[in-house]
């Protein structure tokens, strides 16, 4: 090829720019949109409520003025927008789209609040408990995906977990259950990784395969057993625990520090993964065969027993993730009861730029979204309740649209290694 | 004696690549039967582990071949549940065969469905000939420009097609939730989320209703083997479909000899699409007669399966759509006759991929068979 290097960099640049360019046109229709609709419709005050009767801080209530806050809140957005737009800022792109998103939210939310009451505290704790599996499945993803493996089948180690915990627990309580969980869970990252490694099966395929077998073993016993035995799907649940003192402090206290085993299982795991990837000798060979197998095969490293081990580890964080859904809320399994959080959790892990960092972050958008849309419900807004559900798998495709040009997957992800 | 069997398996994988017509056939033919065996054997074990005894085992699979093939009213069901697989497994294999993974035929069919039956009953004044073919058009269309939209997004920026289908899925359940509700789609006096029905005149006839009013096979038959043979002409013998190939195959030499990606991607996901939704209107205008919350019954995803089982080639989609059909009738006569829950189809159909989408599992369940295979190949 006789490509110019010079040409090869001016069509990159214009490519960031176009992307600059559209999500600065995105940004001043989501202004206009604000206006439009949020406008008119704000009288009175929103009142948040900062602190929940019986907390041993008590803060005030944080009163928002709702038509002003909505007309700052678009402008703001339009200057992001037009500076955006006319700049052209390569840098500041997904800034800008995720700052934007944040002040459509907070207009939003005034304007559903507006003339009303509404617990801030409350909020942010469900939104941190619904983020949990979702931030699991994308730790997960992250885990099997830096080693080089695509996992489409969190949903169904997910759903293996959730099942697992809910008939192991019920037999035997719920530290078994949990530990069976994560077996379960593990026992199917390890089948990915020999269906992908050792018999080279397409990694897609595999994944959607272990999600039907799951779905459907699960759904069989449940409809099989579970009917007939009720004792065999009646777990105990692993309560809230507060922190003394941490679970005190005003707003994040509760979100953070009072919660059940999974909220802290989770945020531990992400720090834990964190270190092992980015600072630890094997995090690195980890990442290593996930960008040049090749390579890391040349310098000594086996290929085959890294994949095989992340993918199992993957799916032991996976099935930890699952049990949340019987063991950390209702303590029954349900057919299909992880309703598509999996696939959330790879959506989170990209959004998240392959960093578990990024997907617990990703994953607490998702989270305030489910939550929102709950407490939004009781307000009334006269937005129908279906679009509200839809909204946060909208932000999911704006996301991964806007974000994807910045965010690079491991090069080696999702090919099979076959060693010379 | 083992490097003599890699290297036996390397000259075969490019002898594949040299002839893959005869390798293709045999394919087709030796991998499938040990896989649905090998299912059928595991489907057996796990009914053994949740307590099922032996002679209801034998009597559920009695009953599963009995309600796929063992009487006309069992070929009809059978024949029924296959039309929607068949079509959307058309819509996913030419998807494959361009390099795309749409996980979004659940979601297509469903928006396809809908439209199918607003614009049926809409219309109820216009004729047979016109308005039967104005909705299956209508359930083509809106499933093509649902499923344009993760094929845009995918061409223009980059948004991987697994991720942006999976939502649209996720979206087009609450979006149907909603449509059923509104006032004009609603059957008046219902309180739940279902929609007026579908008029005589545009409801695809049933087709053996002379012999006994209980068959429900209709006319989305020939709309299934039309649909085998056009896309089998699109895929194979113009240049469109030289085009989705080439650009499955190598998307970089595509790209190097002209072919334009973006616009692959989008008319590639556009008429998968279409056939999705096309499965979608022939399901509410051949047998539902309405559409209501989740009509689509898991078609969509089941439709991965069987574009995947018959190797992304339209004759092959064909017949597993027609063996899923033939579990899928067999299974409700199975749970009918035994008790066994119809669930355990489904453990029975993924087992199948899994075997079917690894040869080299098959090989190493089952090296026996394919020694003798091998030999039968290597003969001049």
């Amino acid at each position: 090829m006789t490509a110019n290097p010079m040409t090869a960099v001016a069509r990159v640049k214009t490519g960031h720019e176009r992307r600059a360019r559209y999500t600065g046109g995105v940004l001043v229709l989501l202004a206009l949109f604000v206006v439009v609709v949020f406008g008119p419709g704000a009288y009175g005050d929103a009142t948040f409520r900062l602190s929940r009767p019986g907390d041993a801080v008590v803060l005030g209530d944080l009163v928002v003025p709702a038509a002003p806050f909505i007309y700052v809140a678009a402008s703001l957005l339009a200057f992001l927008g037009a500076r955006q737009f006319l700049r052209g800022g390569v840098r500041w792109t997904s800034l800008s789209l995720g700052l934007g998103l944040a002040l459509v939210v907070l207009a939003f939310l005034v304007w559903a609040t507006a003339g009303n009451a509404f617990s801030l505290t409350g909020m942010l704790q469900a939104t941190m408990v619904r983020a949990v599996p979702i931030a699991l499945g994308g730790l997960a993803g992250v885990m099997c995906e830096r080693a080089g493996v695509v996992n489409i089948a969190i949903e169904g180690m997910l759903l293996a977990g959730a099942f697992t915990g809910a008939l192991v627990g019920s037999v035997i309580g719920g530290w078994g259950g949990l530990l069976s969980a994560v077996v379960i869970g593990g026992l199917f990252g390890f089948i990915l990784a020999a269906l992908v490694v050792t018999y080279r099966m397409d990694q897609i395929i595999a994944g959607v395969v272990i999600n039907l077998f799951v779905l459907g073993l699960t759904s069989y016993v449940s409809s099989q057993v579970f009917s007939q035995y009720r004792g065999l799907n009646n777990a105990p649940v692993f309560r809230s625990w507060k922190v003394p003192l941490l679970g005190d402090i005003p707003v994040i206290g509760p979100m953070l520090f009072n919660q059940n085993l999974f909220v802290y299982g989770a945020l531990a795991l992400v720090a834990l993964a964190t270190y092992y990837l980015f600072h630890t000798r094997s995090g690195l060979r980890a990442r290593a065969v996930g960008e040049h197998p090749r390579a890391a095969d040349t310098l000594g490293i086996n290929v085959y027993r890294i994949r095989y081990l992340h993918v199992t580890m993957g799916g032991m964080v996976a099935g930890f993730g699952g049990a949340w859904f019987t063991l950390g809320s209702v303590g029954r399994f349900d057919e299909d009861m992880t309703g598509g959080r999996g696939f959330i959790g790879l959506a989170a892990m990209i959004f998240g730029r392959w960093h578990p960092v990024g997907a617990l972050g990703a994953a607490l958008v998702f989270g305030f979204a489910d939550s929102l849309q709950q407490k939004l419900a009781l307000l009334g807004t006269g937005v129908p309740s279906e679009f509200l559900a839809m909204s946060p798998y909208i932000a999911t495709i704006i996301v991964v649209a806007g974000l994807v040009g910045r965010a690079r997957p491991p090069a080696a992800d999702g090919k099979a290694y076959v060693k010379e | 004696m083992t490097t003599q069997g890699t290297l036996d398996a390397a000259s075969r994988a490019l002898l594949k690549r040299a002839a893959p017509g005869r390798a293709a056939f045999e394919d087709l033919v030796v991998v499938p039967v040990f896989a649905v065996i090998v299912a059928l054997v595991l489907g057996a074990l796990t009914m053994l582990a949740t307590d099922v005894d032996l002679p209801t085992i034998g009597r559920s699979y009695v009953a599963l071949l009995v309600g796929a093939v063992g009487s006309l009213n069992a070929i009809s069901e059978t024949l029924t549940a296959a039309i929607p697989l068949v079509l959307a497994g058309l819509g996913l294999a030419l998807g494959f065969r361009a390099g795309l993974f749409n996980i979004g035929a659940e979601g297509q069919l469903l928006m396809g469905g809908i439209a199918a039956v607003i614009v049926g009953f809409s219309l109820p004044g216009l004729p047979f000939a016109l308005l039967m073919p104005l909705c299956l058009l209508a359930g083509a269309l809106v499933g093509a420009l649902y499923a344009s939209i993760a094929g845009w997004l995918r061409a223009a920026t980059g948004a991987h097609e697994v991720i942006s289908t999976i939502m649209l899925n996720l979206i087009s359940y609450r979006l149907l939730d909603y449509i059923l509700r509104l006032p004009t789609v609603q059957l008046s006096g219902r309180a739940d989320p279902i929609s007026k029905p579908v008029p005589l005149n545009a409801a695809l006839p049933r087709l053996l209703d002379w012999i006994d009013p209980n068959l429900r096979l209709h006319a989305g038959v020939f709309l299934m083997l039309a649909a085998v043979a056009v896309v089998y002409w699109l895929l194979f013998r113009t240049k469109l479909g030289f085009e989705f190939r080439a650009s499955g195959e190598n998307p970089d030499a595509a790209r190097y000899a002209g072919i334009r990606a973006g616009w692959v991607i989008v008319l590639a996901m556009a008429i998968a699409g279409a056939l999705a939704g096309l499965a979608g209107a022939s399901q509410v205008l051949g047998v539902l007669g309405r559409a209501t919350p989740g009509f689509s019954a898991g078609i969509g995803f089941d439709a991965i399966a069987v574009a995947l089982l018959g190797r992304s080639h339209p004759v092959g989609v064909l017949l597993a759509g027609l063996l899923f059909g033939a579990l899928e009738a067999g299974g409700r006569q199975m749970q009918v006759d035994a008790g066994v829950s119809i669930d355990l189809i489904g453990i029975i159909q993924a087992l199948i991929i899994v075997f079917i989408a690894a040869p080299l599992l098959v090989r190493a369940i089952f090296p026996w068979g394919f020694r003798r295979h091998g030999s039968e190949e290597n003969r001049p």
